[in-house]
């Protein structure tokens, strides 16, 4: 059942995201000392949380010949984006604005990120940066075909864009057990776009570190919080569209809504700290030749179940 | 329709138009794609307004992807490839000051004589549905014959535009392998 969302939704929604982007940099720390053989405590857990001070207080980079305006909009655009996403996803069954087109709206604030990144990598008029603003276009180009049918995969099952009616219409048999490899490849596009992990390619090392080479202060900030901003929508997005939403036994909706989230969340930081980086020349022909067929495929069975029924 | 549907649909009709105006005076090609893309989300925003959320939502999608891949389009090919040197986006000013104003003057005309039909019958409650079944109910066979035009016109533009065919890939039996590419994909063909 869609409910109407309380007066304080909307501003819940964005703290509920925070926590969880802030779990999952913490979780990643903890991850980073116990590989590096160090001393796993608090206070490594709140390492990447003493970044924010520092990035506030250091010294604004200067250049020569930066395009401020547009360099500004990205590195606003890319949260921002990230936060209006969560608007129509929901905990339990209370979503802040339940859309009738709520997966098209989760998918169009998530395209904003090209705009995001690239306009970010343009700004600072710098060579890295703007290497890196094109890579995650070629990225981009690559990922967003196969993500777009694995959301329209879910809404074909549900017969319905409003992402409460698809979090109802699993009736027990989740979308994750039988459309795996649209399961697979919106995971995969979650990673992409939030540009973690074998996704990292736009921010890369080789490029000194690309879109964030030239950033500093609040716009370093803004961009690596929408990173994982992002990692976090995604993963609670996830729960609604393949994992059932808030169904499950005994306890209340917003309660597994919360644990599947954290387990989808857990399951992205590992998988992200494991696949190496994926060059964009190399994923975008693996995503043309064998991601789209095999989601238009996966497309395909839950129409002809909806046909059948 | 309300008061705050109003006000939406004046101040987005007055955003599209200022950005509008921005296209045309602005002197930096990303600025300009920039402008034009903030133009047409206003127009989603319109569309959405006005009652039809679902073409709304898309519109704002597609042109984000459609101008960002434009800008890396229109900054290659612009005279000074940088983008952040002084330039015009107004060229035979005259002649399209004329087209323009005709134009203008002939959709406001429409707007204004045109005999608009009355509403019949209740509004529906989900647009989303009215509009599949008008593009996919009886406008099916358009649709389809639509989807293999811009197909064909796709593969065949990059066809056209490519130099290296089969047999510079495969060689003149083609039995080369692996294929001689300049950037070798991840499949592996």
């Amino acid at each position: 059942m869609s409910e109407a969302g309380e007066w304080w939704t909307p501003l819940a929604a964005p703290g509920l995201l925070l926590v969880l982007a802030v779990l999952a940099t913490t979780g990643n720390a903890v991850l980073d000392a116990r590989s590096a053989g160090r001393p796993v405590t608090l206070a490594t857990a709140v390492r990447p949380l003493l970044g924010v001070p520092r990035v506030l207080a250091a010294q604004p980079r200067r250049l020569p010949t930066p395009d401020v305006l547009l360099w500004r909009a990205g590195a606003v655009t890319v949260p921002v984006a990230a936060v209006l996403s969560t608007l129509v996803i929901p905990v339990g069954s209370h979503a802040a604005a339940d859309l009738s087109v709520g997966v098209v709206w989760f998918n169009a604030m998530e395209v904003l990120t090209w705009a995001g990144l690239w306009l970010a990598g343009w700004g600072p008029d710098s060579v890295f940066s703007l290497i890196g603003g094109y890579r995650f276009l070629a990225l981009g180009l690559a990922y967003e075909l196969p993500l777009m049918f694995a959301l329209i995969s879910t809404a074909t099952g549900a017969q319905s864009l409003r992402v409460n009616d698809i979090a109802d219409a699993q009736h027990g048999l989740w979308y994750a057990v039988w459309m795996p490899v649209a399961f697979v490849v919106y995971l995969a596009g979650v990673l992409a776009f939030s540009f973690l992990g074998p996704f990292a390619y736009p921010a890369g090392r080789d490029l000194a570190g690309g879109v964030l080479a030239e950033a500093s202060g609040v716009d370093r900030l803004l961009l690596q919080a929408g990173r994982w901003l992002w990692l976090a929508s995604g993963a609670a997005m996830a729960v609604p569209l393949f994992l059932g939403g808030g169904a499950g036994p005994g306890l209340p909706g917003w309660v597994w809504s919360l644990v599947k989230t954290l387990l989808v969340l857990g399951l992205l930081v590992w998988v992200m700290r494991r696949v190496p980086v994926a060059r964009a020349d190399r994923y975008v022909e693996f995503a043309w030749v064998v991601l789209i067929p095999l989601t238009i495929a996966q497309t395909l069975v839950p129409a002809l179940v909806v046909l059948a029924r | 329709m309300g008061t705050t549907a109003m006000t939406l649909l004046a101040g987005l009709g007055v955003l599209a138009l200022v950005s509008g105006v921005l296209v045309f005076t602005l002197n930096s090609m990303a600025r300009v794609t920039f402008s034009l893309l903030a133009a047409l989300v206003c127009v989603g925003g319109v569309t959405a307004v006005l009652g039809l959320p679902y073409l709304g939502v898309v519109i704002v999608l597609m042109m984000v992807m459609e101008m960002v891949i434009m800008a890396v389009f229109m900054i290659a090919y612009m005279m000074n490839p940088a983008g952040l040197m002084p330039m015009s986006m107004l060229h035979n000013k005259r002649g399209a000051l004329a087209v323009s104003g005709v134009v203008f003057a002939a959709l406001v005309a429409g707007i204004l004589l045109a005999p608009w039909p009355d509403r019949t019958g209740a509004r529906p409650k989900d647009t989303t549905f009215q509009v599949g079944m008008a593009l996919m109910g009886e406008q099916m066979l358009t649709m389809v014959t639509l989807g293999f035009v811009l197909l064909a016109t796709m593969v065949g533009a990059t066809v056209l535009a490519t130099r290296r065919g089969r047999y510079d890939r495969l060689g003149d039996d083609l039995d080369r392998r692996p294929a001689d590419d300049p950037v070798r994909g991840g499949v592996g063909r």
